[in-house]
Order: C-alpha cells, then sequence, then structure tokens
C-alpha cells in the first residue's frame, strides 16, 4: 500500500531506461533531474501509473544558475500523491537563449498561472501554453526580473552620500 | 453636409449583445485589489478574465539579499489576515534546513497562536461572506473577538496585524501572563459567540438560498486546479497538511478534518465554522500540554540555537559571547548550510509553501512562496461562468482571496 521513494525511483528508472540522473532525497524527499524533453512524459507517466498516481501539482517554479552554460534554467517541478501521501520533486535544465519548455496545462488546470508567472520571471516559454503572458508584472516590462543579472542595491555600497538618507 | 461624429465607438461595440464590465481594481464589493473583466448576458456572467499583481512587491526577489530573520517581515504580508501562521511557516522551513530542533513547550505555543490566526482569519472570511450577502451584524459582532485575538498576539509580541512573530527556534520571550489571562478569556467566550454566529447564518433561509448552489465545484476540478485548505475540504477532499504531514508536533493533538460535498459557497461556510470548533479544541488541548510543564521545562520558550536565535539582553551587555552572537546574527553574518527544502504549513486558506535554496553565504539562493490563493484563484472563471453577477461577488469573498498573497 505505502508508496516509498525507493519503489518511485525504480518504476521510474524502469521506464525510462536511464534518461533520468542526480536522484537525491534532500530533507527526505525524492528529487531527481530530467531531460527537457521529457518533462510531460515524465508527469503524464506519474499521472496515469496507477501504483504511482501524482496526480497533485504543488509548485512550480524556475531557478535561475548564471554560471551553468547551457542548462542556466532550471524548472522545478513538485508532485504530490495525496492517496499514499509522498511528494516528489523534478527538476529540468534548459538553455536561456532558447528556453523551450512544454507546457503542463493539458494535464493540471493549476499550472497555468503558475507557468505564467514562470515566464513573468525567468522568462521560460512554455510550448502549448493557451495565454502566456505576464502575470504580476507590467505588460510593458522588457526584461524578467528575477533573473541573476539584476542584483538588488547591495547592502554594504559605500558611494552613497549619507546626508542626503539622514545619516551624515 | 457630412455628419460628425464626436464619439468613437470601438467597432461591432453597438451590435454586440453582450456588456463588458470591469469590476475593480477597486470596488467596494471586491474586498482587496482585485480586478475582473466581466463580459455579462444581462446579469449572467459569460466570461471573466482575471488581472492581478496590482500589490506585487516582488519579495522573492528581495529576500535574495537578506538574511533569514529578515525575511520574516515579508512573510507577514502575504497574507495579513493570519500572519503568525506564515512567520512559523518560515521559521519552520528554516529549522529544517538547519537542523534546529524545538522543545515541545515552544511547538505547544505555536499552536496556540497558530490556530488563533486560523480562527481569526476564517471570522473575518465567513463574516465578510455575511456582510456580501446582506448580513452586516454578524461581522460587527465577531470583530470584537478578532480584536481579542489581536490583543493576545500583542502581548506575545508586540505588533497585531503584521506581527512579524517568533525567531528561529522559538519565540523572542515567554508567554506572559496577560497573554494567557487573554487566552482564558477568550476560552470561556468564545463558543458561545460562534454558536450565536451560527445560528445567525447556518439555518436563515436567505443564506442558505443566496449561498447554495453557487460557485460550486466538484473534487476532481479542485484538485486539477490545485485548490487546498477549506475550499478543497469543502469540496469533498480531506487533504489537510496538519495531518498529511505533521509539523509543530500536530501529531500530538486529536481533531477532526471537516469535508463538504459540493464545494459551493455554502459549503465552504460550513466547513469554516467547523474548523473554528476544531481550532478552539487544539488550543484547549495545546493550553493544557502547557501547563502540564513543571519546573525549568514551564520557561522554556526558544530551542538551543545560539546561532540564530538572539541572546537575552542582559547578557549582551555582560557576556563576550553573546555579544558576538548578538552582533553576528543582528548583521546579518551566519553563513547558511546549502541545502534544498520544501516545507509547507496548513495556511488559513490552504497550503502554504516554501520553496528554500540555499548555497551557502547569508541569503538565501531563491526563495519561493507557494500562495494557495494564487494558485486556486484561477478557478475563478469556471467558478463564475453562468453566474449572476451578484453570486460572482460572493463567490469572491467566500474563497477567502487574500490580495497580498496572491501577489507575493
Amino acid at each position: 500500500m505505502s508508496l516509498t521513494n525507493q519503489t518511485v525511483k525504480e518504476r521510474l528508472q524502469k521506464h525510462f531506461e536511464g534518461q533520468l540522473g542526480s536522484f537525491e532525497e534532500p530533507y527526505g524527499m525524492l528529487s531527481f533531474e530530467a531531460p527537457k524533453e521529457l518533462n510531460l512524459k515524465i508527469m503524464q507517466f506519474l499521472y496515469d501509473d496507477e501504483e504511482l498516481r501524482f496526480q497533485f501539482l504543488t509548485d512550480l517554479t524556475a531557478v535561475h544558475y548564471p554560471h551553468q552554460p547551457g542548462r542556466e534554467l532550471a524548472i522545478v517541478y513538485h508532485l504530490h500523491n495525496l492517496t499514499d501521501n509522498l511528494r516528489i520533486r523534478f527538476k529540468v535544465y534548459t538553455d536561456i537563449q532558447k528556453p523551450d519548455i512544454f507546457t503542463a496545462t493539458q494535464l493540471f488546470s493549476a499550472a497555468n498561472w503558475m507557468e505564467r508567472e514562470t515566464y513573468d520571471f525567468f522568462g521560460v516559454n512554455f510550448i502549448g501554453h493557451p495565454n502566456l503572458k505576464r502575470i504580476l508584472n507590467v505588460d510593458e516590462m522588457d526584461y524578467f526580473p528575477l533573473r541573476k543579472e539584476y542584483p538588488l542595491e547591495d547592502q554594504t555600497r559605500t558611494d552613497k552620500d549619507d546626508e542626503m538618507f539622514g545619516r551624515g | 453636409m457630412q455628419e460628425q461624429h464626436h464619439i468613437k465607438l470601438p467597432e461591432g461595440s453597438i451590435e454586440k449583445s453582450t456588456t463588458t464590465l470591469n469590476l475593480g481594481p477597486t470596488h467596494p464589493a471586491t474586498h482587496g485589489v482585485f480586478q475582473n473583466i466581466l463580459e455579462l448576458d444581462g446579469e449572467r456572467i459569460v466570461s471573466a478574465e482575471q488581472t492581478i499583481g496590482y500589490i506585487h512587491r516582488a519579495f522573492e526577489k528581495i529576500a535574495e539579499r537578506r538574511p533569514l530573520y529578515q525575511i520574516t517581515p515579508l512573510t507577514d504580508r502575504l497574507n495579513y489576515c493570519s500572519s503568525p501562521i506564515n512567520n512559523m511557516g518560515w521559521h519552520l522551513t528554516c529549522e529544517k534546513l538547519l537542523n534546529v530542533k524545538t522543545p515541545k513547550r515552544v511547538d505547544y505555543l505555536r499552536i496556540i497562536i497558530m490556530e488563533l490566526a486560523r480562527i481569526s482569519d476564517h471570522l473575518v472570511c465567513n463574516s465578510v461572506v455575511g456582510v456580501d450577502s446582506g448580513a452586516y451584524t454578524g461581522f460587527l459582532y465577531v470583530m470584537q473577538y478578532r480584536e481579542l485575538i489581536y490583543e493576545i498576539y500583542e502581548e506575545v509580541c508586540g505588533s497585531r496585524l503584521t506581527t512579524n512573530m517568533g525567531r528561529i527556534g522559538g519565540f523572542e520571550r515567554n508567554f506572559s501572563n496577560a497573554a494567557f489571562e487573554k487566552l482564558d478569556r477568550f476560552l470561556a467566550e468564545y463558543p458561545d459567540v460562534l454558536k450565536e454566529f451560527e445560528n445567525l447564518f447556518n439555518r436563515n433561509r436567505i443564506f442558505m438560498d443566496r449561498t447554495m448552489g453557487t460557485g460550486g465545484i466538484g473534487p476532481e476540478r479542485a484538485l486539477n486546479y490545485g485548490f487546498t485548505g477549506p475550499n478543497l475540504r469543502a469540496a469533498g477532499v480531506d487533504y489537510d497538511v496538519r495531518i498529511h504531514t505533521p509539523y509543530s508536533s500536530y501529531e500530538d493533538f486529536d481533531f477532526n478534518i471537516p469535508v463538504g460535498k459540493t464545494g459551493d459557497n455554502y459549503d465552504r461556510f460550513l466547513v469554516r465554522n467547523q474548523e473554528m470548533w476544531e481550532s478552539l479544541k487544539i488550543i484547549e488541548q495545546a493550553y493544557r500540554k502547557v501547563k502540564a510543564f513543571k519546573g525549568a521545562e514551564a520557561e522554556v520558550f526558544h530551542a538551543d540555537a545560539p546561532e540564530y536565535f538572539l541572546p537575552p539582553k542582559d547578557d549582551v551587555y555582560t557576556k563576550m559571547e553573546a555579544l558576538i552572537w548578538h552582533f553576528k546574527i543582528v548583521m546579518g553574518e551566519i553563513e547558511i548550510p546549502p541545502g534544498e527544502v520544501y516545507q509547507s504549513v496548513e495556511g488559513a486558506n490552504g497550503e502554504l509553501g516554501f520553496y528554500f535554496i540555499s548555497d551557502g553565504g547569508r541569503a538565501p539562493y531563491r526563495l519561493h512562496f507557494r500562495r494557495p490563493c494564487f494558485v486556486y484563484y484561477q478557478a475563478y472563471s469556471e467558478l463564475t461562468k453562468g453566474s449572476m453577477l451578484s453570486d460572482a461577488v460572493l463567490t469572491m469573498s467566500s474563497l477567502n482571496l487574500i490580495a497580498g498573497e496572491m501577489d507575493a
């Protein structure tokens, strides 16, 4: 009855024959990495499989790693099997020059806004998304603010004129 | 002579049989900054398109430069109707990453506060559903008890709405006697109030007619839309983070998870009311457990984590060690260990998740909030399709949407 990380891992490895890697269990949650073309196939397999039944999309977001050429953007999916109460996480990496990923909106209605948010902040292009436009930022914005090349102001900087800030 | 046209109408706007109505961003019926562009056929809604982001404040970006304890005030401003839950969710996330074990007394005190926050949140939501259906009395009446809950917060941490309550490892100070006295008063008086509030609404013919069968959603659609919290339970799915992945010793408590059937506005209302009763039960149990601690254990209010917990002020002035820790914590010079963690808590309107990636250093590398109402608000156009405009207003308030949380 109870599903374990080990079972999920074995099922996935058997079905996808060595295309998945970096299986880890940080703080007890099974997480792995997949090629970006497979993201939808993996979710569909996890959704449909009678034993796995990961049918709840908890979270979808992205992370920017500017120092990994060719795999700068990681798109992170958190899935939840509510019946056996198991969570897993998987990541797909993509080139920032061509950040094209298949959309999960056909499988999960919840992915609609999550993907719009990810597009808004990281510029990930979800192929097949019904309405991929900015959601939280203004439509006229021409950059993707959560990428690391837009740093917040450094709080240790010394070139500010303190007098202008009432600290002189 | 050529006819003069002073008013230029968009093409096709006269022939069109439906009306476009801009509901919001500021409208007395929306309780927050929500904009909906509605397409109306008479008074029936053909389609609704939501625009959100009016109060986006870039918390995820700001968090990438802040030491952990400075992120707590950001979490206050997510769901500001129940900020202590957000604060504690964030502290639990940090504790998981930093491997800090909290003593039982801290867990129980946290549970008291979190359940009080849940009550105050549900109270606002349910009484506002009443206001939107024309019953103002309930709202004014129960506000007194939200006020009492805020007074308890004030005794515990000094502030009321955006609480910034607690520290990594526990609370900044022990609960005062005044806090416990106010809690006693709350536990003694509140059940009658809630009973009366229920008498006002639950079997009220007008209220039932307004709310039953409007804004309903089935369990499959609700799950597919990522619903969590009372809205999902009203649709009949008994998913609750407090049971599924217990945190802060929720496994020590005995309580029920109320579920609804139809997922409509009436069921959502009933589920919230019932949850308030369950929260009261939890608070009573936790309070008994807190009172059962004797001797030195009865004074514990934080974990032993000197790297993250500010030392007492007396020690800072007199002891070298404490001064060093104080300085390092305040300046944010503590290195966070690298790691990746997802921690969620049962917020008042659903599963509030924190996805925290650290690469060492003083601030998170990336912090993402899984905000429940951001996820489920996208179902709004499906929920209101074909319903009357006045029902759509009610559906909005009964979903418990908080603009601050949605826009992060």
